[in-house]
């Protein structure tokens, strides 16, 4: 094993941009996903034909796991969450595809999840309690907890990150050992077991981001438990 | 002994699988015989018990995960190795 897991080379560069496999391959997905959801959502309709009722069912399911896990309504947090959802889940399994490593085996991918989550649990903290309250959260319980909160805010991000990246690259590494010390079909099984560890993880993370959103808008209601409008 | 630095670092990648895969393992062996047992004694919710199962154990899986991420950047990424 002389290949790096935690080194991407360029392919090419664009001016001096350089231009990775990673790269090039979530612009796939982002492409695919946006064709995607124009064509199903351009003809919607009362009575809905089957593509629409599927798309109807999984976007429910989001809303009740948005529901559940945050106690509020979906209809802010759907797009955020619900991307993010799909587009880990498209990114574990397109390695199903011959000569594409999927771009969540790289720290890179996965530390841009990473940041969204982190810059979007302050940003809709921020939202829901303004400016003084969001930070008000980081005293709770006492003032001493400040730098714990705050150490927190970090390592949650950072164990995120890890755990997405050291989950699909085990299974591109193990997957890799196996090929080199057996033939054709013996890594099949493997396969089979990223596509599980692939749907978990993205059910995962996108659990956990629900969680740390949720934490930032949930610790401003224990205060005032009177609001009329749980936000 | 000049690659004394490569042959610890290949001792600590081992070590640091081996023994961070313990604490994991163990975990995941109550927590699947938990679930074996909440199945037992309650078949209806198999459904919901392993669908939680699946998801705690990933969770457990993980700090095994993070052990092989050190020992992946003891192998590959040393900050000590030119």
């Amino acid at each position: 094993m002389n290949h790096s897991p935690l080194e991407t080379t360029a392919l090419f560069h664009m001016g001096p941009v350089a231009i990775t496999e990673p790269v090039i391959v979530t612009w796939v997905i982002m492409a695919f996903l946006t064709l995607f959801a124009i064509a199903v959502t351009r003809r919607l309709s009362l009575m809905p034909s089957k593509a629409q009722t599927v798309l109807e069912l999984f976007v429910g399911a989001i809303d009740s796991q948005i529901r559940d896990t945050m106690q509020v309504e979906p209809g802010p947090y759907r797009a955020l969450i619900g991307t993010i959802f799909v587009f880990i889940l498209i990114a574990n399994w397109s390695s199903l595809i011959p000569g594409i490593e999927a771009p969540t085996a790289h720290l890179e991918t996965d530390a841009a999840f990473g940041a969204i989550v982190f810059c979007s649990t302050i940003f809709y903290g921020v939202r829901a309690l303004g400016l003084s309250g969001y930070l008000k959260t980081f005293t709770k319980p006492t003032w001493v907890m400040i730098p714990l909160n705050i150490v927190e805010q970090i390592t949650r991000t950072f164990s995120l990150i890890v755990r997405l990246f050291g989950n699909i690259m085990s299974g591109v590494f193990i997957g890799a050992i196996v090929l080199s010390l057996a033939g054709l079909f013996v890594p099949i099984p493997f396969m089979a077991l990223d596509l599980l560890t692939g749907a978990i993880q993205a059910y995962i993370f996108t659990v956990l981001a629900m969680v740390y959103i949720g934490a930032a808008l949930a610790e401003g209601r224990q205060e005032s438990p009177t609001t009329p409008n749980r936000k | 002994m000049d690659n004394a630095i490569q042959l610890i670092s290949i001792f600590a990648a081992a070590m640091a699988v081996s023994f961070g895969a313990v604490g994991p393992a163990l975990g995941e062996g109550r927590a699947v015989a938990s679930a074996m047992d909440a199945i037992a004694r309650q078949p209806d919710s198999a459904g919901t018990v392993s669908r939680t199962l699946f998801v705690g154990l990933a969770m457990i899986e993980t700090m095994a995960i993070y052990a092989l991420v050190i020992a992946l950047l003891v192998l590959f990424a040393n900050p000590f190795v030119k």
